[in-house]
């Protein structure tokens, strides 16, 4: 029999929990993360740039942490959890950050976007109020060519807000 | 959002429809592709997988300039998984963006010409498997000398990168004078003489180019690729693959970021066509970063000579400008760029006599083409830079000196570039204002200081890239019976917001949400002609052409609705997705049974709209570059500090004035501007494009310096400043709604406000960009040793420049012809009108 392709030869096996829901999936065992999410599981919301970790536009979220899924094997993943954009609207809903991004002008092509949001996302989580210095810091580490950066901390910012506001209104 | 950064218009009466509060238009607004974009559901072209699919990979030339001897394909075609291996002589028919340059092969067929030129394509079961296939090809080149700037190119006619151009490696000349220059700098009380070098750069979209292709089921072909032209790649494909245009559908996906990066056809485009053809299976290929640094197509390097003469207030009286142009290895849209080199002085300043003498040489290098700015950006600094040194020579406030020769509104230039509304002195007196200029210029502490420039950009080309008589953009309208609008435009979404543009300006005239329109953009099949995203046209051309379709559609529905309430159709309005009489405004129907009404009474109703530019006074050859329904204007003040002990330049604030004419939607406005600047910032501080000679112990080749993001040094959230935009909100009635544009323009002047912040902050000219922290060192090092404190280069070389055409100025009676222009025979006539965005 001829030796299948290495691609193709899906030998590992690994469960993890892909935006809250359990997921099993079988791949080629050298795939990065961002190669299992978008050709194996289909979840393309995560974009690449590069795929030598300098762009930031396939990050997610490990276990709550920001991490570029190009840098990432998927094996080291078992049994962790990931979001991924797809993951950030819940209940039909979108993300505050998701809504102000798309009501300020934070992404024209959307290209860096979903890659920026998770990690404002991770921002927000550990500091729910972070100023404009922190948010540029975040941030640094995802490239943005339309934007000009200015209208995503302005998202950003305006996200703090309406999430502050809403906690108020249910307490 | 942060409203007081802007001046938008507040909803006004207009010119869309007069006597009626706007809607939709001026209102900063969610965009209508905005969910899907922060969803992660824009379909971007390598998100797209379909069953049975195929991928593609392309070996590249190692080397900077060879000659294949011989390639051998037999054991990459034996390696599992392989399903073909393509060759130069599988797709041997030439193309290229321009008809005067079909200079590209999809893969070369013997000879090479930069590192990275595509010599075979592998397309295999898996992507991994081709990119180890791709290693089992052997090619047999003979290396020769390879050119690496346009100073070598002059002195080496031989070997020729092209058996085409000028002579030698000499890719294109142009000479053009308007009016007698040389009586010019005789009536001058001054003259200057500067010599300004601008680096090329790269658009570093963050989106990798990638196609994917089908044979659809009936044999024919669709191609889906991040592409800003899909017009033009449809003729490409269609002349490679010699099939009938019918048979090819491109669908242009929305291209994550473009930036002019994406307006050739390129070689990966057609080679996945071709594979998909043969093999009667999908086939994609997405390049790595690595091959999108090959594909370039971005800025110009350009070595300039400005000789500029000046009356004691300032009056210009001539303007001689010299260009040395590297363009790399093809011809991309290289003749277009070296007109546009010298095409847009003119447009800022009034300058009565002008000589432009532009030479274009091939290199060793990753094609140039357009980049933001076409063409514009370089001699733009040269231009401001020059002012900002006039203006201290001569003792005049820089910003008096620009308000003194700014140009009038509706004039004809002497190069015949017909100015539409011309709001840059008032751009100059807000960010003056805005800045506090008066108490900042030549006053702040040393190490701090403020520089201005300013700008103009096209709104839209003028010609298409090929010689036609048709529209430029075409919008056809479907009105559904519940309520919803489609709109079938070839418009092409590159982040921009066009599709915003479409359905905002359709929304606004028929009194719906731009939410209820629906849109099929960027498909060959599926919409008219749109020529692209590219020179700053897609809101004015396919926004008048959505303006006219809705409005034909609009007076469709007027005329049924006025029957059933037996009113004159002039007194309905349309607004709130109903259509009522002004007069009595409970009288009226919902929009969907307005649409129904018209349905009954004329049949499905469909409109359509196109728009064609107005014929331009520029008849002389190369007039074809630079003639515009409209030009926006741009005006910049940027405060920097500089380190003297690192030479570092830490911009402080941007503040930028646009003429705008009237902004659609200010939210994205608002981003193209702020955009601009961000990737002025970056041309302007550290972006190169650079090579480098190996050792000559490992083959002495020209090599891409680093083809990586790590290292192309582009700015980061960290880097960037607060920018304070102003937008001038004059309608042109050239534009719909009286729009202009917004995505180039605002770039242009960042650069020589820089520079000339830098001159007022530690006194030392930088007349080269980017403007490193090694240069500026070394300007203070030579101001410290009592010498010239500047940076930049200290010759133009000689060049066998032709005899110029001559074409008298409005003012001296010129009609558009050049007095000394040899009659040409009319094919050739027909094909050198032939110019481009």
């Amino acid at each position: 029999m001829a030796t299948l392709p290495l691609e193709s030869q899906k030998t590992a096996q690994i469960r993890f929990t892909l935006n809250g829901e359990e997921v099993d999936v079988l791949f080629a065992p050298y795939k990065t993360l961002l190669e299992v999410l978008r050709e194996d599981l289909l979840h393309t919301g995560t974009k690449h740039g590069c795929e030598l970790g300098e762009c930031g536009a396939c990050a997610v979220l490990l276990d709550g942490k920001p991490v570029l899924s190009c840098l990432v094997l998927a094996l080291e993943c078992a049994g962790r959890r990931v979001l991924t954009i797809e993951g950030l609207s819940a209940d039909g809903r979108l993300h505050p950050l998701q809504d102000a991004f798309a009501d300020l002008g934070a992404a024209q092509c959307g290209y860096c976007t979903p890659g920026i949001l998770v990690t404002a996302k991770a921002l927000l989580d550990r500091n729910p109020h972070p100023d404009r210095d922190q948010i540029r810091e975040a941030l640094s580490g995802n490239l943005c060519r339309c934007t000009g950066y200015l209208q995503i901390f302005e998202a950003v910012e305006a996200a703090i807000v309406k999430t502050s506001e809403e906690e108020k209104e249910t307490h | 959002m942060s409203e007081q950064n802007e001046k938008s218009s507040s909803p006004v009466a207009g010119s869309g429809s007069p006597g009626e509060g706007f809607r939709v238009i001026g209102v900063p607004r969610r965009r209508v592709d905005g969910r899907a974009k922060v969803t992660g559901q824009t379909r971007f072209a390598d998100d797209i997988c379909l069953p049975r699919m195929a991928h593609c990979k392309l070996l590249r030339s190692p080397h900077p300039h060879a000659r294949i001897r011989r390639m051998d394909v037999s054991r990459a075609l034996a390696h599992p998984g392989v399903y073909l291996v393509l060759t130069g002589k599988d797709l041997p028919v030439q193309y290229g963006i321009l008809p005067v340059s079909q200079d590209e092969q999809a893969l070369c067929l013997d000879h090479v010409r930069h590192v990275g030129d595509p010599v075979a394509a592998v397309v295999a079961r898996e992507e991994l498997t081709a990119f180890e296939a791709l290693d089992l090809i052997d090619v047999d080149y003979e290396i020769l000398p390879t050119i690496c700037d346009p100073e070598e190119a002059l002195a080496t006619p031989e070997p020729r990168i092209h058996e085409y151009g000028e002579e030698g490696n000499i890719h294109k000349l142009v000479a053009l004078e308007f009016g007698d220059v040389e009586q010019g700098f005789a009536e001058a009380d001054e003259i200057f003489e500067d010599t300004f070098f601008y680096q090329g750069n790269t658009h570093l979209p963050i989106e990798q180019h990638a196609s994917v292709a089908i044979k659809d089921p009936d044999g024919k072909l669709t191609i889906w690729s991040s592409t800003q032209t899909p017009h033009y790649l449809h003729r490409a494909l269609a002349k490679v693959l010699a099939m009938p245009p019918a048979h090819i559908r491109v669908v242009a996906t929305p291209n994550g970021g473009g930036f002019g990066g994406k307006s050739d056809p390129f070689h990966h485009e057609i080679v996945v066509a071709k594979a998909a053809l043969l093999l009667d299976r999908p086939v994609k290929i997405c390049l790595t970063r690595e091959e999108v640094f090959y594909c370039h197509r971005g800025r110009h390097p350009v070595l300039m000579k400005f000789k500029t003469g000046v009356k004691k207030d300032g009056t210009i009286t001539g303007l001689h400008l010299r260009t040395l142009i590297d363009g790399g290895a093809y011809g991309s849209y290289g003749v277009a760029s070296t007109y546009y080199a010298g095409a847009l002085q003119t447009t800022t300043y009034h300058i009565p006599r002008y000589r432009y003498e532009g030479c274009r040489t091939f290199t060793n290098k990753p094609p140039c083409g357009p980049k933001r700015g076409h063409g514009t950006p370089q001699p733009r600094f040269g231009q401001e830079v020059q002012l900002d040194k006039i203006a201290e020579r001569l003792r005049i406030d820089p910003a008096d000196l620009r308000l003194r020769i700014v140009e009038t509104p509706n004039t004809v230039t002497a190069n015949f570039l017909s100015l539409g509304t011309v709001n840059l002195g008032e751009c100059i007196r807000r960010v003056v204002e805005a800045s506090d200029w008066k108490t900042k210029f030549r006053k702040l502490p040393e190490g701090r200081g403020v520089g201005m420039a300013c700008s103009a950009y096209l709104t839209g080309a003028g010609l298409p890239i090929y010689w036609n008589k048709m529209p430029h953009s075409g919008v056809q309208l479907k009105f559904d019976r519940g309520g919803g609008v489609s709109v079938f435009c070839g418009a092409t979404e590159i982040g921009q917001g066009s599709d915003d543009v479409l359905a905002g300006i359709v929304a606004e005239v028929l009194g719906i949400d731009p939410f209820d329109v629906r849109l099929f953009t960027g498909d060959t099949d599926l919409g008219p002609v749109d020529l692209g995203s590219y020179s700053s046209r897609v809101t004015l051309m396919a926004g008048n052409a959505a303006l006219q379709a809705a409005e034909r559609g609009k007076a469709l529905l007027a005329e049924a609705v006025a029957l059933k309430f037996e009113v004159p159709k002039e007194r309905l309005r349309f607004a709130g997705k109903r259509v009522f009489d002004s007069a009595a405004p409970d009288e009226g129907v919902s929009f969907a049974e307005a649409i129904c009404l018209a349905e009954a009474r004329f049949g499905t109703i469909g409109t359509v709209g196109s728009y064609t530019p107005p014929k331009s006074p520029a008849l002389y050859k190369g007039g074809g570059v630079g003639p515009s329904p409209t030009y926006s204007y741009s005006a910049a003040v940027v405060e920097v500090e500089v380190n003297p002990l690192t030479g570092w330049v830490h911009v402080r604030k941007v503040w930028m004035a646009h003429d705008i004419g009237r902004a659609l939607n200010p939210t994205l406005v608002r981003g193209q501007v702020e955009g601009s600047v961000y990737m002025g910032l970056g041309e302007a501080l550290m972006e190169e494009q650079e090579f480098r000679r190996l050792p000559k112990r490992l083959s002495h080749a020209l090599v891409h310096k680093f083809p990586s993001m790590l290292e192309y040094k582009s700015p980061t959230s960290l880097d960037m400043p607060e920018v304070l935009t102003e937008l001038i909100e004059d309608p042109d009635p050239r534009g719909p709604f009286g729009a202009k544009e917004v995505g180039q323009g605002p770039l242009l002047p960042i650069m020589p406000a820089v520079a000339n912040a830098v001159y007022d902050a530690v006194g030392v000219r930088i007349d080269e960009v980017p403007i490193t922290p090694e240069k500026v060192m070394k300007a203070l090092a030579e101001k410290r040793a009592g010498r010239e404190p500047r940076f930049g280069p200290d010759h133009f070389p000689q060049v066998h420049w032709p005899e110029a055409l001559r074409v008298p100025p409005p003012w001296e009676g010129g009609d558009g012809n050049a007095v000394n222009e040899v009659q040409r025979e009319k094919p050739r006539a027909a094909k050198e009108k032939v110019l481009a965005p």
